[in-house]
């Protein structure tokens, strides 16, 4: 990537529902949001947890993914931000990948 | 043309105007080719050398995105070492090692090998017992190894902080057949070596699709149009996950953001590769004078080839924590390289369910090291259908399997070592 000035937008700032807007420095990253914790009980539960736990998706643009606020009000975030850029598109509380059922 | 004394003469005389091209600008052919490696950085062109010089395959081709060392192989921080733990990891860069100590005679090409010696700083009993568990392994692999008491260590950094509050200096773990080599050299090298032999680079060919036809690989839709081919091998670590993705394969891998930062030029000054052992830092000097220093992943996921401020702070706290004197140096530049990130910490070299599609990636921090060792495993799995003993451990399946090589004992987590 050549020389140049990042925009506000892609120095990673996240704006908490609570705190409002803070340095990334803040926050703890744990990865895809989106992964639904399989069923122990079903008949391919070897199978799903292998998933689960080794297989992601990776995508070059936006990705959903678990941010903590461990400098802060200690939530649980869910922010849509685009790996290319760094530019963060919406940032809320988690839920449960089921509730958030996207 | 044979680069020698010679050969330099006799163009400095005729007044540098008769030098070839290191390698031809090839398009591609309309017929099939034998093999098509996706990927120009050093493990796809190192692949292709090797096809061709101990395979005897040459009717292959290189498609690289960019220009041919655009990517990580020309974005790292050049070193090369062996110092690892488990017996998997260390015959392989043990190998990569050797490869490494002929590769300039072996490409007719000045790698700028340099076997200065890397140097992991000890600062706790603790660390010490650690280190010495790891040199002992090494040894047992014959890989060269030696522990050094505080005062060797005051020999070799002597301004380095022994009596640092936090972190004093009790040894280090020296590889004195470690050092650093010349990262374009080895991406030149390679594709000079390999275009000699009769294999076509490709530049500005970006990979849109993977053709499959009844369960095998028939060749690659690119933006330069389609490529056929009867094997296609993948050498894209850092995008491994979208390539993959074009033939409907789902890695155990992320792609994370790790930075590289190098200072104003100075004289020399640090004679070794030098790891922190307390936190993530590592330095060496390059022969322009700048240091070159690296330390930990940003730790989110990237493609950007950028990374962020806070990790920046992180890693030059630690060299200052290591080397106050360091403190005024004015860093000039830095940059980001995008990065596989296995589950495990270790590399893939497989095949896949794909007939004739192999796969090469999740190279973590351990890229640049791995480069000659990558190719030359790579092209006997891909050339034979049938994995080097070497590389037996860095299956595709290992993590359904149970098999993980987990450098550092702590299982499934895309940001090791």
């Amino acid at each position: 990537m050549p020389n140049r000035i990042f925009t506000e937008r892609e120095t990673m700032r996240i704006k908490c529902p609570y705190c409002g807007e803070r340095d990334a420095q803040e926050f703890a990253y744990l990865g895809a949001a989106d992964l639904a914790r399989p069923d122990p009980e079903a008949e391919d539960a070897s199978e799903a947890f292998y998933e689960y736990a080794y297989l992601r998706d990776n995508p070059a643009g936006i990705l959903a993914e678990l941010w903590y606020h461990v400098a802060g009000c200690h939530a649980w975030l869910r922010v849509e931000r685009d790996t290319r850029s760094h530019v963060i598109h919406s940032v809320a509380y988690a839920s449960a990948p089921s509730e958030a059922g996207d | 043309m044979r680069y020698s004394a010679l050969s330099l003469l006799s163009n400095a005389l005729s007044g540098n105007r008769d030098w070839a091209p290191a390698w031809r600008k090839a398009e591609p052919k309309s017929t099939d080719y034998d093999i098509v490696i996706v990927g120009g950085g050093g493990h796809g062109l190192a692949t292709a050398f090797y096809l061709a010089e101990v395979h005897g395959l040459a009717n292959v081709a290189v498609v690289e995105k960019g220009y041919l060392g655009s990517g990580n192989v020309g974005r790292n921080t050049t070193i090369v070492r062996s110092n690892y733990l488990l017996p998997p990891n260390t015959a392989f860069y043990e190998h990569s090692m050797k490869l490494w100590e002929g590769l300039s005679q072996e490409l007719n090409f000045n790698c700028m090998v340099s076997q200065r010696g890397v140097l992991n700083v000890i600062h706790s009993d603790a660390q010490r017992n650690a280190y010495v568990r790891r040199g002992n392994a090494m040894r047992l692999t014959g890989v060269d190894a030696e522990l050094l008491d505080r005062e060797q260590m005051r020999k070799l950094i002597p301004f380095a902080d022994f009596d640092n509050a936090r972190f004093p200096i009790r040894g280090g773990l020296l590889q004195r057949r470690g050092g650093t080599v010349r990262h374009d050299a080895v991406a030149w090298g390679y594709a000079r070596a390999a275009d000699a032999r009769g294999v076509d680079i490709i530049e500005h060919c970006e990979v849109t699709g993977i053709k499959v036809e009844n369960g095998a690989v028939r060749g690659v839709e690119t933006t330069r149009g389609f490529i056929g081919a009867r094997k296609v091998g993948l050498a894209v670590a850092g995008n491994s996950s979208r390539v993959a993705a074009l033939a409907g394969l789902r890695l155990p891998i992320e792609s994370h953001v790790l930075q590289a930062f190098v200072t104003e030029g100075l004289k020399p000054l640090i004679d070794h590769v030098v790891t922190f052992g307390a936190g993530h830092f590592y330095v060496s000097q390059s022969d322009k004078g700048g240091l070159v220093f690296g330390g930990d992943l940003d730790g989110y996921n990237s493609y950007a080839q950028r990374g962020n401020l806070p990790v920046a702070e992180d890693v030059i706290e630690g060299g200052l924590a290591l080397f106050p004197n360091l403190a005024r140096l004015r860093v000039l530049r830095n940059w980001g390289g995008v990065v596989d990130m296995s589950m495990d910490g270790s590399p893939i070299i497989d095949k896949t369910d794909i007939r004739g599609l192999y796969f090469n990636g999740g190279w973590c921090y351990g890229g640049f090291k791995a480069t000659p060792a990558s190719g030359h495993s790579f092209a006997h799995l891909i050339a034979r259908d049938e994995p080097p003993d070497l590389i037996r451990a860095f299956k595709l399946d290992r993590f359904k399997a149970g098999a993980m090589i987990d450098e550092k004992g702590m299982g499934a987590q895309p940001n090791l070592h």
